[in-house]
C-alpha cells in the first residue's frame, strides 16, 4: 500500500530543490543547445526536405547517455552525502514512495527540458505537413527512453556519496543499454555468435525499441520494455538504498 | 501503562564488530533520558534502531506500543527525531524545509502553517526562515533540526547531540526548550556533556562497548563516585598534625588526603555516608574555629571515566 501523498511531497520537494540552484536553467539550455545544434548540423534537418522530426529525435539516446547522468547523479548520492538520508528515512514514508517520488520529480524536468522543444515541431510545421501522430509517438518514446536513463540513473545513484562515481557509472551502463543495438556492435556479435543471442542483445537495447516508435510505430511490447526496464530498475534503487542508506 | 519507548536485548553487530550488544531500557511519559557514553560506545547506534533507520541484528524496540519492525511507519508518526549532525536539505530555506515536513507528516492548511509557525518560534529560527539553510551558522543548523523534530508535536522525541556546538546561551536556550516539552512527552537525549545530566535529565542510562553500564537517576550516578558525601574541610589556627590525628579518631571517616594547591582535607566517610553534620560538631565541641566545610555530591566525570574504562578492560 502506497501513500500517493507522500510521492507527490517528495517529488515537489524535489523538483523545486532543481529549481532552486542554477542545475535547471543549465541543462534546460544545454539540452536545447544541443538538440538543436544536431537537428540542423549533424542530422540536415533542411537538406533532408523531408517534413518530419527524424534528425531531432534519433540523437535524442545519444544526447541522454550524456546528459541524463547529469540529472539522476545527485538523487540519492547527495542525500546519503549530506546525510539527509537519515531525515528522509526516518520520516513516515517508505523506502518504495521515497524512490518513486524523486525518479518522478527527475522524470517531469526530464519532460519539461523535451517539451520545451516545441519550436521544432512549429518550425516543421510551417516548413511543410509532417504526420504529427508521428511526431507525437517520437516525444512519447523519448519521454519514456528518457525514464529507463534516469531509472539506471537512479539506481546507480543511490550505490555512492560520490556525485562524480554517480555520473561516469551512470554514463557507462547507460551506454551499454544504448550500444547493445547499435549496428557496429551488432556487426562484431553477428560474425561469431548465434542469430538468437544477436537478436537476445539487440533486444535488450533502448535503440532497437525506441526506433520503432519514434517511426510511428506505437507497439504495446516497447511501451511495455520501457515500462519494465523503468520497474526493475526502480526496485533495484530501493534495494540499493534499504541496503546502503547507512553507510 | 505510560511506558511510551520499550527496548529489549537490542543489538547491532557489524561484521565482527559488536557495535550494540543487548541494551534494554524504557522510557516513560514525562521522563527526559540522558543517553551518556563515550563516542563509539553505541548511542548514535541505538538511536538509528530506534527511530528505525537501521535494523537490529536482534532484540526488539516498541515506541507507543508499534513494533519497529513490524509497523515502522506507525513508529516513524510518532516520533521526532534529531539525528546527529542536523542534517537538513541544504539548499531549501528553513520556511520551505518545515512546510515539507508538515506535509509529510499529514498536517495541512492552517493546522500546517500553525505547526510552522509555532516550531519555528520555540526553536527562535523566525528570523531566518527564508535564508537558505546552508547559509545558517551551526548553532541555526541545529535549531532548525530541532524544528523539524518537534514540528508535529510527538509523543516521542529521539534527539542525538542537541546541544553539540552550540554556544553556552544557545545551549541554554535548547535545554529551556527540552525542559518545556518534558512533561507529556517522553525523550531521548544523547550526550557527552556531563553537566546536561542535572540540567535536563530525570534519569540516566550509560553504555560503553554497546553494553548497558548504569541505569538510575543522575543522583545515583553521583552517587557511585568515591568523592560521593566525602566533605572538605579547614580549621583556622589548628596545625595540620593534630588535625588529622583529630580526624582520624571519629569512628565515621574512612581516608583523609591533603587538598591539593589549599589548605585543608578531604574527608571521607565510611560506607559514603553523611557525616557533614556530625563533623562539623565534632570540630565545633573542640572549640575550632571553621575556616570551610562543604560536602561533595560526587564528581560525574570520574564516575563516568570509571564505567566507561572499567568495561573496556
Amino acid at each position: 500500500m502506497m501513500n500517493m501523498n507522500n510521492i507527490w511531497f517528495i517529488m515537489k520537494r524535489e523538483l523545486s530543490g532543481y529549481f532552486a540552484t542554477p542545475v535547471a536553467y543549465v541543462f534546460i539550455i544545454s539540452f536545447l543547445l544541443l538538440t538543436g545544434f544536431s537537428t540542423f548540423f549533424v542530422g540536415n534537418f533542411f537538406e533532408r526536405g523531408e517534413a518530419d522530426l527524424y534528425p531531432f529525435f534519433s540523437i535524442h539516446p545519444w544526447l541522454y547517455v550524456l546528459l541524463i547522468p547529469a540529472i539522476s547523479m545527485r538523487l540519492w548520492s547527495e542525500e546519503r552525502k549530506s546525510g539527509s538520508i537519515e531525515l528522509l528515512m526516518t520520516l513516515p514514508v517508505s523506502v518504495f514512495e521515497a524512490v518513486l517520488g524523486k525518479f518522478l520529480a527527475a522524470w517531469a524536468f526530464t519532460g519539461l527540458a523535451l517539451l520545451l522543444n516545441f519550436p521544432l515541431w512549429i518550425t516543421v510545421n510551417y516548413l511543410g505537413t509532417p504526420d504529427n501522430g508521428v511526431i507525437f509517438a517520437g516525444f512519447l518514446g523519448s519521454f519514456l527512453m528518457a525514464g529507463g536513463f534516469l531509472a539506471i540513473g537512479a539506481c546507480v545513484s543511490a550505490t555512492t556519496k560520490n556525485q562524480v562515481i554517480a555520473f561516469v557509472l551512470s554514463l557507462i551502463v547507460s551506454l551499454i543499454f544504448v550500444l547493445s543495438g547499435y549496428g557496429i556492435v551488432l556487426d562484431f556479435f553477428s560474425s561469431w555468435a548465434p542469430v538468437a543471442l544477436v537478436d537476445a542483445i539487440s533486444s535488450f537495447s533502448f535503440l532497437t525499441h525506441f526506433d520503432a516508435i519514434s517511426k510511428g510505430v506505437i507497439d504495446m511490447r516497447d511501451m511495455l520494455y520501457f515500462a519494465s526496464v523503468i520497474l526493475v530498475w526502480l526496485f533495484a534503487n530501493a534495494i540499493v538504498v534499504n541496503a546502503r542508506k547507512a553507510d | 501503562m505510560s511506558l511510551r519507548i520499550e527496548i529489549d536485548n537490542l543489538a547491532k553487530h557489524f561484521g565482527e564488530i559488536k557495535a550494540v550488544d543487548g541494551v534494554s531500557f524504557s522510557v516513560r511519559k514525562g521522563e527526559v533520558l540522558g543517553f551518556l557514553g563515550p563516542n563509539g560506545a553505541g548511542k548514535s547506534t541505538t538511536m538509528k534502531m530506534v527511530t528505525g533507520f537501521l535494523t537490529p541484528t536482534r532484540g526488539t524496540v516498541r515506541v507507543c506500543g508499534h513494533d519497529v519492525l513490524q509497523d515502522p511507519i506507525a513508529v516513524k508518526a510518532s516520533l521526532g527525531y534529531l539525528p546527529e549532525g542536523a542534517p537538513a536539505y541544504a539548499d531549501m530555506t528553513p520556511d520551505g524545509f518545515l512546510k515539507f515536513i508538515a506535509d509529510i507528516r499529514g498536517l495541512s492548511g492552517k493546522e500546517k502553517q500553525m505547526a510552522v509557525d509555532s516550531a519555528a518560534e520555540r526553536a527562535q529560527i523566525k528570523h531566518v526562515m527564508y535564508q537558505p539553510i546552508e547559509t545558517l551558522s551551526k548553532g541555526y543548523k541545529r535549531r532548525v533540526g530541532l524544528s523539524q523534530a518537534i514540528l508535529h508535536n510527538p509523543p516521542v522525541l529521539i534527539l542525538d547531540e542537541p546541544t553539540d556546538g552550540l554556544d553556552p546561551n544557545q545551549k541554554h536556550e535548547v535545554r529551556m526548550l527540552i525542559n518545556d516539552m518534558a512533561h507529556d512527552k517522553a525523550i531521548i537525549i544523547s550526550t557527552h556533556i556531563l553537566e546536561e545530566v542535572h540540567a535536563l535529565c530525570h534519569r540516566n542510562v550509560l553504555i560503553a562497548n554497546g553494553q548497558l553500564k548504569f541505569d538510575g537517576t543522575p543522583h545515583e550516578l553521583e552517587a557511585m563516585s568515591r568523592y560521593h558525601n566525602a566533605v572538605c574541610v579547614s580549621v583556622v589556627d589548628v596545625d595540620d598534625d593534630s588535625l588529622v590525628a583529630f580526624l582520624t579518631a571519629l569512628d565515621y571517616v574512612k581516608e583523609i588526603e591533603s587538598l591539593p594547591g589549599a589548605r585543608g582535607f578531604r574527608v571521607y566517610p565510611q560506607n559514603g555516608q553523611q557525616i557533614t553534620a556530625e563533623l562539623s560538631q565534632a570540630i565545633r565541641n573542640n572549640n575550632w574555629q571553621v575556616d570551610s566545610l562543604y560536602a561533595e555530591h560526587g564528581r560525574l566525570d570520574e564516575v563516568f571515566r570509571t564505567i566507561t574504562m572499567g568495561g573496556a578492560k
